[in-house]
């Protein structure tokens, strides 16, 4: 599997009054292609940011402080406006949280479409409708046609997303981004929007990254998870390995946290002592070891690197986690 | 008190204001004007109401720098005789205590309908927010002339003249308490919906508990904010009217109507008898500006625009 | 749609209604028409006459129904100053103010439109603080004041440009108007940048502040993350949404330029309304300002029911739902 995206030590800061803030600290992972990673955490861990670093698109104060981003070999970070523009939208395409939020409320549907196809080729006005027209179908908009010259708000929340899901797929993309792509909307369509997520990867062969906080959601969908916590990916591995035999403690803590389907009724759900700190007040060291239940007295003193973690079937995955350290003696 | 200011002092508004070089000057800008418009019986070289002061003969002297400028007038003299600086004094605090009050007369009205109309919604909502509408859309510039000027023709020019300061801080205050009101609303719509004020229902306070002591005191600052800028607007009212002869008159004049006093004078060249009233009306105004740009800013509040 | 328009429509009459009630209390209540009409050398007996001619002794509401009644047909009675009817004197004066204020508006939209956007794309650049800093100024300086600086600065001192006065019209149509003549543009210019001077900072501060609330919004961001070159986003994305708060703000801003012309007429001596009002106040010439208020109240109403109605039209949301 050729490397189709890959992040190396992306560290993301805001510019503030009072100083830089990290909110990124050398996130580092890669995608083959039509892989589908998912991209785990809670808010405020920096998953978000990581999204919109991979196309350049860090909202005003932030800005990439160091690493790159490789798309297809070459590196994407260090483009220029008008060539980082190319790309998003064309070969990257991102869906944001908020269907209610993200179509301009001014624009017609089929606008919105075709200008993401003029913007990228040189095609005709009916042309591009033709295209819009049919990954409209593709999502499962029924009449299309009729919904071009419609506004965003004569539309449903699920079926908003469906039209930007649509838009991404318009260049035909190879990589999507997806921000909590469900978190706005009703269960019942969260699961109709994973499914077709699903359904068009496997269509289309075009890799996926899913940015949310919901581990059940991620298990359900992506081949791989990244764990985030406080600007770091504390945990990779595959998707079974990670949510069955988890290796981070914080990890741990996340899975123990899920309500599972056969627990009794009435138990309480485990929860991570604590909360995740602030940008402004990571602690020193292992930015979890204040909530950690194995904490020693090194990871208050530094930052544990990746670790290479094993499991029992030969796969291998990462935890940055001093527990996995060889040269640390006993576990 | 003290705790108070030890508060104040921590607060991010304060943080902000110390790196503020705009907003430091505006308001120790503002801080000397007030006072030495308050104390303009004892700073002020002569007292201008005093006819025993004016002499017509001692009319248009220039300012102690110019030709013909004497020591005895640091900034020349009016078209009647009249020290111009001790004028300006007297009448930047006319200016300024007509601006305040009706802010503060608008501030009541608008405060009061605002929560009344936020809190209790549907028609009584309803009716006020049209009304602040229509009254909006005719501008308050345009209602405060048309009143003054009905009740000029009304009452005749002398005794308008008698009760120009009460009149001006009604009409004033009358004519922009829809600002106040939408803003109000708007915020109470916003905290009606908290927690906070649903457990203050539930645990049975009344209504007016509420409003009052409850919501009113989180939406001070988008009160704050809009009132800085009001109170430039009024003091701008005020100089308008007072210029079209709907305001002050000559004999208690406020800065606006010392400018239409000299205006007639810039065409034979005293200049200085419209100039400096005109600059200390702007700097007035200016600071004012400058300091409720600042507010806005460091307190962000949402406010009605309009 | 239809539902929409017609509703303004009524609030419209509504409105109308109410401003005329107030011009009848005014008329009702303020100076004696009699005395207006006849002057002090008339005998008792002749007054009474008169005040019988002219309905003066009916009851409030018959009185209220004809002065309705006579100005919904343009009859808005007797200047006693100028002793003809009150609304040809109007329309005699409008055509000067409205010439004025148009040139304004066009000012204000030229200028304020792309100082508004430029401040608001590259708010950091030393140009946009410079508009930001100069609009502060500018609309803490009273529009009076502008204008006496322009008459000293340009008329007085250098000579330049006339200080008062339309200068030469010409008459099209019973509309006198100041702009086929380069003298009548001279005498534009002073008294339409000092009435634009107190909105345009305005409108440049408003289109700033909506247009970046607008660029900071998830869907321009969204726009970006299509890949859509800059300007399509400035100029159709943000600014498509950017208008609609700054049509409904600025169109009841452009009524209130109207209270503004009372100023710049004042000391521009321009033959318009607001140089006739004031004229008006001194006489006591209460017909005058009645129909001066029923005027430029229609004329008010007039623009915020067709601003409503632009956006409405302008605005998807309200089109289809019919509620604002």
């Amino acid at each position: 599997m050729s490397a189709l995206l890959q992040v190396q030590d992306l560290t993301v800061n805001f510019a503030l009054r009072t100083g830089d803030l990290t909110a990124l600290n050398g996130v580092t992972f890669a995608l083959g292609e039509g892989e589908r990673l998912g991209l785990v955490g809670e808010s405020g861990a920096g998953k978000s940011v990581a999204g919109f670093a991979i196309i350049n698109l860090i909202g005003k104060p932030g800005y990439i402080a160091g690493g790159r981003v490789l798309f297809q070999g070459e590196e994407i970070s260090a483009l220029p406006e008008e060539a980082i523009r190319r790309i998003r939208g064309h070969r990257i395409s991102m869906v944001f949280q908020d269907p209610m939020m993200t179509l301009n409320p001014v624009l017609t549907i089929g606008t919105q479409m075709v200008e993401t196809l003029q913007a990228h080729r040189n095609i005709g006005q009916s042309e591009a409708e033709a295209i819009a027209v049919d990954k409209l179908r593709q999502v499962h908009i029924p009449s299309p046609e009729k919904r071009l010259h419609q506004y965003p708000h004569e539309f449903s929340g699920g079926m908003r997303q469906r039209i930007i899901i649509a838009i991404a797929l318009l260049n035909d993309p190879q990589l999507i981004i997806a921000d909590e792509p469900t978190t706005a909307l009703d269960v019942t369509i969260q699961a109709e929007i994973m499914d077709l997520f699903l359904e068009l990867c496997r269509q289309t062969r075009m890799g996926l990254i899913l940015i949310t906080h919901d581990l059940a959601v991620v298990s359900e969908t992506t081949e791989k998870i990244a764990v985030m916590y406080a600007g770091e990916i504390v945990e990779e591995g595959r998707t079974e390995d990670v949510v069955r035999r988890p290796r981070h403690p914080y990890t741990q803590g996340l899975i123990a946290a899920l309500p599972q389907g056969d627990d009794q009724r009435g138990t309480r759900l485990n929860q991570i002592p604590g909360t995740m700190p602030t940008l402004t007040r990571i602690p020193p060291g292992c930015s979890f070891h204040p909530r950690c239940p194995h904490a020693m007295d090194v990871c208050s003193e530094r930052a544990p690197g990746p670790l290479p973690v094993a499991y029992p079937d030969g796969g291998g995955g990462m935890a940055a986690c001093h527990l996995y350290d060889p040269n640390l003696g006993d576990r | 008190m003290t705790d108070r200011w030890q508060r104040f002092k921590k607060s991010a508004l304060f943080h902000d204001f110390k790196g503020d070089k705009v907003a430091i000057v505006s308001f120790a800008t503002l801080v000397l004007l007030f006072i030495c418009a308050f104390s303009a019986p004892l700073i002020a070289p002569y007292n201008p109401y005093d006819s025993a002061n004016i002499d017509i003969m001692s009319s248009e002297i220039p300012p102690v720098w110019m030709a013909g400028g004497t020591n005895d007038y640091l900034l020349g003299t009016d078209a009647q005789g009249r020290d111009l600086l001790s004028t300006m004094i007297y009448g930047m605090r006319i200016s300024i205590i007509i601006g305040i009050c009706a802010v503060a007369l608008q501030a009541v009205i608008g405060i009061i309908i605002g929560l009344i109309a936020g809190y209790y919604g549907g028609k009584l909502d309803g009716f006020f927010m049209r009304l602040a509408d229509v009254q909006l859309s005719f501008s308050y510039l345009m209602v405060a002339i048309f009143v003054s000027a009905v009740l000029q023709a009304a009452v005749g020019v002398g005794r308008f003249a008698e009760i120009a300061v009460p009149f001006l801080i009604i009409v004033i205050g009358l004519a922009q308490w829809p600002q106040y009101a939408r803003t109000v609303r708007a915020s109470v719509l916003a905290e009606k919906k908290k927690e906070y004020v649903e457990a203050a229902r539930v645990t049975g306070f009344g209504a007016h508990r509420i409003m009052w002591r409850h919501i009113l005191p989180n939406c001070m600052s988008p009160i704050l904010v809009l009132s800085t800028i009001q109170v430039a607007n009024a003091v701008m009212s005020e100089a308008a009217l007072s210029f079209l002869g709907l305001g002050m008159p000559v004999t208690r004049p406020s800065l606006g109507s010392l400018i239409n006093a000299g205006f007639e004078y810039i065409f034979s060249g005293s200049w200085w008898i419209t100039a400096f009233p005109g600059v200390l009306l702007v700097i007035l105004v200016l600071a004012v500006n400058l300091l409720g740009d600042f507010l806005r800013d460091a307190l962000n509040p949402k406010l009605y625009k309009g | 749609m239809v539902a929409f328009i017609i509703r303004r429509i009524v609030q419209a009459f509504l409105v109308m209604f109410i401003i005329s009630s107030i011009g009848f209390a005014i008329k009702h209540n303020v100076g004696d028409p009699v005395w207006q009409i006849t002057g002090i050398s008339v005998s008792k007996a002749e007054r009474e006459r008169i005040r019988e001619q002219l309905g003066l002794n009916d009851p409030v509401y018959i009185q209220y129904i004809n002065f309705l009644k006579n100005a919904a047909h343009g009859d808005l009675g007797q200047s006693y100053f100028y002793k003809k009817p009150a609304a040809d004197v109007i329309l005699d004066k409008a055509p000067a103010t409205l010439e004025l204020v148009l040139v304004s508006s066009m000012i204000i939209v030229v200028l304020s439109i792309p100082l508004g956007v430029y401040a608001a794309i590259y708010p950091k650049r030393i140009f946009s603080r410079v508009v930001m800093g100069g609009s502060i100024v500018g609309v803490s300086i009273p529009v009076f004041l502008i204008a006496i600086m322009g008459v000293y600065l340009f008329s007085v001192h250098l000579g330049w440009l006339p200080s008062f006065g339309r200068g030469a019209t010409v008459n099209v149509g019973g509309w006198r108007t100041g702009f086929l003549t380069v003298d009548g543009w001279l005498h534009l210019i002073l008294p339409s940048l000092s009435l634009s001077s107190i909105m345009l900072p305005l409108f440049i501060r408003l289109i700033r502040s909506e247009m970046m609330e607008v660029l900071e919004s998830d869907y321009i961001r969204y726009a970006w993350a299509k890949g859509l070159k800059k300007y399509r986003i400035w100029f159709l994305h943000a600014f498509k949404n950017t208008l609609l708060p700054v049509i409904t703000v600025g169109g009841v801003q452009l009524g209130i330029t109207i209270a503004f012309t009372i100023l710049t007429e004042t000391v521009f001596q321009w033959q318009g309304l607001g140089f006739l009002f004031m004229e008006a106040v001194e006489r006591s010439d209460t017909a005058l300002l009645v129909a001066y208020l029923m005027f430029v109240g229609m004329i008010m109403v007039v623009v915020n029911t067709v601003v409503d109605i632009i956006y409405g039209v302008v605005n998807p949301t309200v089109r289809i739902a019919g509620t604002k």
